[in-house]
């Protein structure tokens, strides 16, 4: 598999932000569930809450080369992928990302007004989302998006942990998804120097 | 091979391997995705069994009640409010010696209402008579879900596997599930010797009065010490057939050489086991042990294990509200019997959700903060007010 990959070098935390309905802790379980696929260590879990339509709702990952013990919340993401721009204004998401950390945002391009030291990715992931799955769900876009930028997981193991995970939700859809995961990778693969 | 699987999915594929007959039970979160997956299954056929979606908790312990009597394996899983709903159900599936396993996914109690992990509603029936393993991750909790059936049924005692709702129920993490012939391999069919049925009546929980009550009592008590050995020995069977094991009734952490330990419950242990490595690289002498079993309670061993130390410290994420710790109560008492004068810092933390992060375990550790003179016990910092304080004196150093 691919544990040769100098991208992860000790443990990575990654938090997920969206609204009920938009598949958040789904995709912090595919996350998961891909960087097992690429052999390392992995964990995924929900913000502790009650789940309603339209609610904010967060979702954390850690990766990992050793086994991960810790089973409380984490603080400190590295990367933190945004699911609806909107939720800037009213909710804290930026919020113990380390500085240099990584935001994923379905937007066209980052919102005015922000003064940081983050690094961006910015792409309109719920359009995306509804050409190739119908419905307007950016959570694969983006995760292709955060693969393509950190390389932390490999398109590969996004791709695989879709076809599994998602797998009784039919055919139709495992392939919507692959093509959501993989326009979100191409769109948002770092430009060479 | 290790698959990554939510904790739920994970001891209903445990549950399912172990090939109960009835699975009963009211939904409740956070145990709620367990019973749907058993649910599941058996409309799917992958699980020969009747699911009994019973109209509340009382009537999901009634039910495996009256089918473990008639002779089936059966399971039920609750937790918080639908567990002391169970409550008095619980005393009588014990009273009668039936081998019920259940799981508590732990929750809070209310009021006020919370769903978050603490362990405050299987403490509340540590009375009752049921054996409770408290697991750490979900490996353990599918490990120990099938040892649960060998225990209870060798012994003749109900057993409760304590998960932490949320914390392992809803975390995706690896979890290598045995096959099908490995499970059969290490717990054989149920085959109940008090079995009702209308071919040989007799009489199952009659009345009895003063002249022998009591001895009811005893022989659940003696049970009770009799299974500590028997879970011992089947952790270690499990670990000769699986390749894993769990500690049985304890598991230290870098108790060699520890003067300062840390004891607790369930997956607050992991972090603990984090900070008890990096204080161990920094030189401090600091251990931790885990305790799996909290009944049958193992007053002996635990007094073993801390002969030694020189500061014992019991996190712990339940309250007897009027008198504090619980466990810390109980291995005060273990230790005084043994003649160990340590005394034991009960700590209380945890409650509702309320995170134990690593800065919260090291700071247990670090600051000689007795209890205030006179007082049994003390809260665990906030793990919020405690990063804050950190950060400030990180910026003025």
């Amino acid at each position: 598999m691919t544990m040769e990959n100098k991208k992860v070098t000790d443990l990575r935390d990654i938090r997920l932000h969206g609204r009920g309905g938009q598949g958040t802790v789904s995709a912090a379980a595919l996350l998961a569930l891909a960087a097992f696929e690429d052999g390392f260590e992995s964990q995924a879990f929900p913000k502790f809450g009650s789940e309603r339509r339209g609610a904010p709702v967060e979702a954390y990952v850690r990766i990992s080369h050793t086994v991960i013990r810790a089973h409380n919340q984490l603080y400190r993401p590295d990367a933190v992928v945004i699911q609806d721009a909107g939720l800037l204004r009213s909710e804290p998401l930026l919020e113990g990302l380390t500085p240099g950390g990584l935001i994923v945002l379905n937007a066209a391009e980052k919102p005015e007004g922000i003064d940081d030291d983050f690094r961006w990715v910015c792409l309109p992931a719920s359009q995306i989302g509804e050409r190739h799955i119908g419905r307007p769900l950016p959570n694969t876009v983006l995760l292709g998006a955060l693969a393509a930028a950190t390389e932390w997981v490999s398109l590969t193991a996004l791709e695989q942990a879709i076809s599994n995970h998602l797998a009784s939700k039919g055919e139709a859809v495992v392939k919507a998804n692959i093509e959501a995961v993989r326009e979100g990778y191409e769109l948002s693969k770092p430009n060479p120097p | 091979m290790k698959q990554l699987l939510e904790g739920s999915l994970a001891v209903a594929e445990a549950v399912r391997l172990c090939l109960p007959q009835v699975v009963a039970a009211y939904p409740i979160t956070p145990q709620t995705h367990i019973i749907e997956r058993l649910a599941q299954h058996v409309a799917n056929g992958e699980l020969e069994a009747e699911f009994i979606n019973a109209e509340s908790e009382f009537g999901a312990a009634s039910i495996v009640l009256g089918a473990v009597a008639a002779g089936a394996r059966s399971f039920t899983a609750t937790a918080s409010q639908g567990l002391l709903l169970m409550t008095e159900v619980l005393y009588n599936i014990a009273g009668l010696r039936l081998p019920v396993v259940m799981i508590c996914a732990n929750r809070a109690v209310g009021a006020p209402i919370n769903i978050f992990s603490d362990h405050q509603d299987s403490m509340s029936v540590r009375d009752a008579g049921w054996v409770q393993l408290y697991v750490e991750t979900n490996q353990e909790a599918v490990d120990t879900l099938i040892q649960a059936y060998r225990i209870a049924e060798a012994c003749g005692l109900p057993v409760m596997v304590c998960m932490d709702g949320f914390l392992l129920t809803h975390t995706f993490e690896p979890v290598d599930l045995p096959t099908q012939a490995m499970v059969d391999g290490f717990l054989p069919p149920f085959q109940f010797s008090r079995t009702l049925d209308p071919v040989r009546p007799m009489t199952l929980g009659g009345a009895s009065e003063a002249d022998n009550f009591q001895e009811y009592r005893a022989a659940q008590q003696a049970a009770m010490e009799d299974a500590m050995p028997v879970i011992e020995a089947f952790d270690a069977e499990f670990n000769e057939q699986f390749g894993r094991e769990h500690g049985g009734l304890l598991q230290p952490c870098h108790l060699d050489g520890a003067e300062t330990v840390l004891l607790g419950m369930g997956s607050l242990m992991g972090v603990v086991r984090d900070v008890v490595d990096k204080l161990r690289d920094q030189g401090q002498a600091v251990g931790a042990l885990r305790l799996r079993c909290f009944r049958p309670f193992p007053a002996q061993a635990l007094a073993r294990y801390l002969a030694s130390a020189k500061r014992i410290i019991v996190l712990e994420k339940a309250i007897s509200i009027g008198a504090g710790g619980i466990v810390a109560a109980e291995l005060r008492a273990a230790l005084h019997q043994a003649g160990i004068t340590t005394p034991v810092e009960s700590v209380i933390g945890g409650l509702g959700g309320r995170d134990l992060t690593p800065d919260v375990i090291e700071a247990l550790f670090q600051k000689s903060s007795e209890n205030e003179a006179g007082a049994t016990f003390r809260f665990a910092p906030d793990h919020k007010s405690l990063t804050r304080q950190n950060e400030e004196a990180m910026n003025n150093g």
